[in-house]
């Protein structure tokens, strides 16, 4: 597994620059030592961004690479029409949100944590929410998103399917004509969705991985990363409307159902049971968040990247200094 | 590779004659589990339960040993057991999660760790993933037909059912064996399995079946890490016995066999519905 070696390598790589011990990865260790938990990591932070020290730092012998990482890439957050709750999800990495900032991603637009008002030029802009269409400034915001980002990520049911807000009947105090709601991709193009209300916050964190990588990694690592990040970009190209009938109609109707439970363990308004070894869907219950169906191992299966499910989940752990929470 | 990726495959069944009693082969299952949970190596584990009719298993997160005894042996029919997967890490708050399932439960827990999207918390939960070999399963109805008006048997008096040796036997309480034929148990199938292309449970940590092992035995696939970790404690702790896989007979030959078979037939039928004979086509959950 070349591949994956050389990714654990590059992310649990020396960092040369500031001559710290290499951080390692102690997954063997970890696990002969007996369970343990995930802040094991004895690394410190570093008082000051690695980015600073390097200025000071006087490099003797002959270290080439001058930055800790390659090329950070640079990502926003734009708040659409949803309840903040996929923010909260991309928060709930904990350490591993530092280590992503630190490392991989430059936040450079973000409602609340970073302090910028326009829309800037971005690698990878992160879209909550759908749009009201009766909002001039989510519209006008939406395309410009669209403009100044490399890709366009739909992050939550709402922004790639509408989600809860497709229920919306406006007259809500004060602004009482707000009443057309629309996933992002009704009115631009969508390169990437993350389904689900709110989505996981280890789905963000690995899709947060697979971009850099993508954008950033070598040519092996830019291969996997493709590979991981293609159903989700399926997705995105399969339309903007999903429901829990979408299980009916894509995989119960098309004969590819086993009976697996995952559909009802993903639904987060516990719209589903399990009748006679088969989804059953509350649609009343439904609120639209393409939860069940992205989860569903019938809906895609990618055999190339779940088939090295070990090597690349020791890899993302890597990435994140283990744990990733 | 047709068996998939392990470290190490053995025939070996559980040293403590209380699990085999009921157990479907060797008792690895119920065995591993219960060593894991002693050692604190998982804080439960998703079985199948016994459910409220007979042979009609139910979902449940075991977290003592009488619980995983209670749901030895093999019910060939659905049960959804990745439908806890979440509630296993909430309701029950295990932080360390097992969970035993077919091969097509083994790929739902590992894209639910890869792409977890509606999976908050699962991802680095799972401590003990066991996979069962599986060339098709049954819907509930199905089986009871097969049992009922084939073996012309009642659930309740059924003890054991076994698939083996080309033949569906169901053994009864006041000790009679009815069989049929295997292939008069095709068309009960559920639909679903005749696009499945795993026979061992390749992404499992520890798949298991009986194949390839003499009766009472098992035939035991060591896969990740995790996997190999476990079991070899469990070894070292005596908890089983084991036969150089070298050595029985029909051996691994027979497991390749059957999983090379099962792979070909439903490769084929995923190319036949590629068009259907009519150039419409069905999906492929594979591309
Ligand atoms: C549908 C089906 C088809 C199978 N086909 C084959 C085959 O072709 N070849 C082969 O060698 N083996 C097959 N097996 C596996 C075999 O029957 C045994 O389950 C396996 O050998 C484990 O036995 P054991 O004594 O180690 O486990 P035990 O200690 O008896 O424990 C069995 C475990 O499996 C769980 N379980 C039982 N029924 C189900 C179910 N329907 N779904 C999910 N989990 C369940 C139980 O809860 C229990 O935890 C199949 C199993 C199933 C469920
Ligand atoms: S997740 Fe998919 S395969 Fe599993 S029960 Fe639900 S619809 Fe069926
Ligand atoms: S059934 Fe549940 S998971 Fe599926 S789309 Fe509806 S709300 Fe979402
Ligand atoms: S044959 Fe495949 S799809 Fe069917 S139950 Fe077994 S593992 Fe699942």
């Amino acid at each position: 597994m070349g591949l994956l070696s050389r990714l654990k390598e590059i992310f649990t790589g020396e960092d040369k620059e500031s001559g710290k011990k290499p951080v390692k990865i102690p997954v063997v260790d970890q696990e002969k030592s007996g369970p343990v938990k995930p802040v094991e990591e004895t690394v410190e932070k570093p008082m000051v961004k690695p980015a600073d020290v390097k200025t000071e730092q006087k490099l003797d012998g002959e270290i080439k690479e001058e930055k800790p990482v390659v090329n950070k890439i640079t990502v926003g957050h734009v708040h659409m029409s949803g309840c903040t709750g996929c923010l909260v999800s991309l928060a709930d990495n904990y350490e591993g949100l530092f280590k992503i900032l630190d490392d991989y991603a430059d936040l450079v637009y973000c409602l609340t944590l970073a302090d910028v008002r326009h829309i800037p030029e971005m690698d990878v802009a992160l879209v909550e929410g759908s749009v009201c269409l009766q909002d001039e400034c989510s519209v006008r915001e939406i395309k410009e998103t669209r403009e100044k980002a490399k890709v366009v990520v739909a992050l939550g049911g709402c922004a790639a399917y509408g989600n809860i807000t497709r229920f919306c009947r406006g007259g809500q105090w004060n602004q009482p004509q707000h009443e057309s709601f629309v996933p992002i991709g009704d009115l631009i193009d969508v390169d990437l969705y993350i389904p689900s209300c709110p989505p996981g916050a280890e789905a963000i964190r690995n899709v947060c991985v697979m971009a850099y990588l993508l954008l950033q990694g070598t040519d092996e690592q830019k291969e996997l990363a493709a590979a991981y990040l293609k159903p989700l970009m399926d997705l995105a190209k399969k339309g903007t409307e999903a429901c829990g009938c979408d299980l009916m109609v894509d995989v119960i109707n098309q004969g590819l159902c086993m009976g697996c439970g995952t559909c009802a363990a993903s639904c987060p308004v516990r719209a589903i049971t399990i009748e006679y070894g088969r989804p059953n869907i509350d649609r009343e219950m439904c609120i639209k968040c393409g939860a069940c169906y992205a989860q569903c191992p019938r809906s895609f299966f990618n055999f190339d990247v779940m088939n090295q499910f070990e090597g690349i989940i020791e890899a993302i752990d890597g990435a994140m200094g283990k744990g990733g929470e | 590779m047709v068996l998939g990726n392990y470290k190490t495959a053995v025939s070996a069944r559980a040293a403590d004659p209380e699990i085999l009693k009921y157990s479907q082969d060797g008792g690895i299952v119920t065995q591993l589990f219960a060593y894991a949970l002693e050692e604190g190596i998982i804080d439960g584990a998703i079985v199948a339960g016994p459910g409220d009719e007979p042979w009609k298993p139910e979902p449940v997160v075991a977290t003592t040993k009488e619980e995983l005894l209670a749901a030895r042996g093999t019910r060939y029919t659905i049960s959804p057991n990745m439908m806890l997967i979440k509630e296993a890490t909430r309701s029950y708050g295990l932080d360390k999660v097992g969970i035993v399932g077919t091969p097509c439960q083994m790929q739902a827990v590992r894209k639910a760790q890869l792409y977890p999207m509606a999976m908050r918390k699962v991802p680095d939960k799972i401590a003990l993933a066991i996979g069962i070999f599986c060339m098709e399963n049954f819907p509930y109805q199905g089986l009871e037909t097969i049992v009922e008006d084939h073996c012309k048997t009642k659930m309740e008096s059924a003890v054991k059912m076994d698939i083996g040796k080309g033949k569906f036997s169901v053994y009864t309480e006041r000790g009679a064996l009815s069989q049929i034929p295997l292939a008069a148990t095709h068309k009960y199938e559920q639909p679903g399995c005749h696009v499945c292309l795993d026979y061992v449970a390749n992404l499992a940590d520890v798949s298991t079946g009986s194949v390839g092992s003499p009766d009472g035995w098992s035939t035991v696939f060591v896969r990740t890490k995790k996997g190999e970790d476990v079991w070899t404690k469990a070894i070292n702790a005596g908890y089983f016995e084991t036969k150089d896989i070298a050595d029985v007979k029909p051996g691994l030959d027979l497991v390749t066999k059957l999983a090379t078979g099962k792979i070909d037939k439903n490769k084929k039928t995923l190319e036949e519905r590629a068009t259907m004979g009519v150039g419409k086509g069905l999906r492929n959950p594979y591309i």
